[in-house]
């Protein structure tokens, strides 16, 4: 069995700059065997090692049908993610993984869903929306509120450009702050959520960002009279060792990595708003 | 030689068990005094026990005294026993080095089994590697190293007979006799000790020391002594499941006032044998050819614990104590069907200020 504190290698495929401080690292493992019995589901975690400096846990964007490059979008903001900004294409890393649960996307089958993302949280559902496009059919309307601090930190503009020409799906973008010419929203995306159809009864709504705005999400959602089982929302925590041992990703009795990152809004609700856990 | 034989081992004897064991290949680790505290090291002579040492302890306190008398173990427990020879405070856990043209080779560190017998250990102790083997063990992902650790060990119990006033091991029901998890147990009288084995290793070992069958008396004297351990001991927990009753007052008043004494130095996590909490870190040589990335102990108290991208989840030592107390006694039986908490009382000794556990549950669950 892998020993399951030690990472493989990978080799930086291709680089992308998303925003002044968000990039793309496409990877792909060294070792070809260890690449083909790669799998992962979209919600599910890497933890990226930055030779002699460290991991950090981050979630992958890419598809889990691409069989040959594994896709992570990160924000340059600590000492391992600012040393991750440095790599160019040639240049390896650590990767172990995938870890945690994904989003409920068998389940959702059938039914609408609706993403909430809010700050740098839409990576993680990046790759659902990239999974749902490449099975349109299986799903009913997709609704996709997307939440910036400032309008220049909105990434993937020409995808989200091509999404929102997808039949039965809609895009709702807004920025706390916006430059010139912003054709969207300025203000909280949530303030938007009076606008939307939502078929309480077949609606999946799966949430990523900063806790306070899941908490109005889910506040307005459970006034349009969605249930909790219905509501996924995917939690952060300080994580190290990503297999449940470490502690320090502990939510109430939850491990985050490992029964999480995502969770039905039924298993985290009982301590979803009281600080400081 | 049945499982459930006694037999009696005079004290001038207990070499002879120490010998047995090295025999057989074992390193024996037991009690010895050093620093004027019990600490757990290789032992080879049975006059490097703590002899005629008695412990007092209390919130805050810990002091060693001559007890007037010839026992080996009259006295509770140490700051640590099993827990850092299974889980090092400080491990290794793969190192990288750099190869040409920029590759990364990655060697995780291999732990070697090595055969360790444990001498003296305490009901809290087993209880307390038990929960540890839990979290490393009982999973998907299994650790390696702590695996290898566990494999080769051979268990010498003592039953508690000199509780010290911070054990609450009988509320908890962990102690203070030892019940499973030893090879052999030791009760001990005031010339020897009464034997008996839990395992057939022990069995043997027993047997090899051609030992004579207890007499009534002493068989009398050892439920004498386990049940004036249990009424020795003054404080207590409350025997039911706490979770709700700690989860249910996650606001009440008490949190800030066990706040304003708590100094979060993490002292009581260190000492705990059942806290499994800890960090990875990374050692770079200076040349950058090579890094080693270890783990070492982390506590629920420190800054950097709820540490994620620029804040802290927990901010304030109120919440870093509510963390540690409702992880403890609370969502640990989410986690793992049972509390966190063996009643060693060692968070209530080592705590520079004093706090104890048992009076701020008292307060917040009204119990």
């Amino acid at each position: 069995m892998q020993h399951p504190y030690t990472p493989y290698a990978a080799e930086v495929v291709d680089r992308i700059q998303e925003s002044r401080s968000v990039f793309t690292l496409r990877l792909r493992f060294c070792d070809p065997q260890v690449q083909a019995r790669y799998r992962f589901a979209p919600g599910q975690f890497n933890m990226v090692y930055l030779y002699g400096v460290g991991e950090v846990a981050i979630s992958i964007v890419s598809d889990p049908e691409d069989e040959q490059l594994l896709d992570h979008t990160i924000r340059a903001v600590g000492r391992v993610t600012r040393g991750l900004a440095e790599l160019k294409p040639g240049d390896r890393l650590g990767i172990r993984g995938p870890f945690g649960r994904g989003w409920p996307l068998t389940a959702a089958e059938g039914s609408d869903v609706l993403l909430v993302t809010g700050g740098l949280g839409c990576a993680p559902l990046v790759s659902v929306i990239n999974y749902i496009m490449r099975r349109r059919r299986r799903y009913g309307r997709l609704t996709v509120m997307q939440g910036v601090k400032h309008s220049d930190d909105l990434i993937f503009r020409g995808r989200l450009e091509r999404w929102r020409n997808v039949p039965n799906t809609q895009l709702i973008l807004a920025a706390d702050q916006a430059a010139p010419l912003w054709p969207w929203h300025v203000g909280y995306v949530t303030e938007l959520l009076g606008d939307i159809q939502i078929a309480p009864k077949h609606t999946h709504a799966m949430m990523c960002g900063p806790e306070g705005m899941m908490r109005v999400v889910i506040r307005e959602l459970e006034q349009r009279a969605l249930p909790d089982d219905a509501m996924f929302l995917s939690m952060e925590r300080n994580m190290q060792c990503a297999v449940g041992h470490c502690g320090h990703c502990q939510y109430g009795g939850r491990f985050v990595c490992k029964d999480g990152p995502v969770f039905p809004y039924s298993e985290v609700k009982e301590l979803f708003g009281v600080k400081g856990l | 030689m049945a499982l459930a034989d006694t037999r009696f081992l005079p004290r001038e004897r207990f070499q002879t068990l120490l010998d047995a064991l090295i025999e057989r290949g074992f390193r024996c680790v037991g009690p010895q005094v050093r620093d004027g505290a019990v600490v757990y090291d290789t032992v080879t002579r049975s006059s490097e026990l703590p002899v005629g040492k008695h412990d007092m302890q209390g919130p805050g306190t810990y002091r060693l005294e001559d007890a007037g008398h010839e026992r080996m173990f009259a006295w509770a427990n140490g700051a640590q026993a099993i827990k850092p020879h299974l889980f090092p405070a400080r491990e290794p856990l793969w190192s990288a080095e750099r190869g040409g043209a920029g590759s990364i080779e990655f060697t995780p560190h291999s732990a070697a089994p090595e055969a360790v017998a444990f001498i003296g250990v305490r009901a809290c102790d087993l209880a307390a590697m038990q929960i540890q083997d839990h979290v490393f063990l009982h999973g998907p992902y299994p650790d390696p190293g702590y695996a290898a650790r566990s494999e080769a060990l051979f268990f010498v119990a003592v039953n508690c007979s000199h509780p010290a006033a911070t054990c609450f091991c009988a509320a908890t029901g962990d102690g203070p006799a030892a019940t499973h998890g030893y090879d052999l147990v030791l009760s001990e009288l005031d010339n020897g000790f009464v034997l008996s084995a839990g395992t057939e290793a022990g069995n043997a070992v027993m047997a090899q020391l051609e030992l004579d069958a207890t007499t009534p008396a002493q068989t009398q004297a050892v439920v004498a002594q386990g049940e004036a351990s249990i009424s020795a001991q003054t404080r207590s927990l409350p025997s039911r499941d706490l979770r709700d009753a700690l989860f249910n007052n996650l606001e009440h008043p008490r949190w800030d006032a066990v706040a304003e004494r708590c100094l979060a130095c993490g002292n009581c996590t260190m000492v705990c044998p059942t806290c499994f909490c800890h960090a990875e870190t990374e050692e770079p040589t200076l040349d950058g050819h090579a890094t080693t990335h270890l783990r070492e102990w982390d506590s629920c108290f420190t800054t950097g614990h709820s540490y994620i991208h620029g804040l802290q989840v927990r901010a304030d030592i109120r919440t870093r104590y509510r963390q540690w107390l409702t992880h403890k006694l609370g969502s640990w039986h989410d986690q793992f069907g049972r509390s966190g908490c063996v009643g060693c009382g060692r968070c209530i000794s080592w705590c520079p200020v004093g706090i104890d556990i048992t009076e701020e549950v008292a307060a917040i669950t009204g119990d």
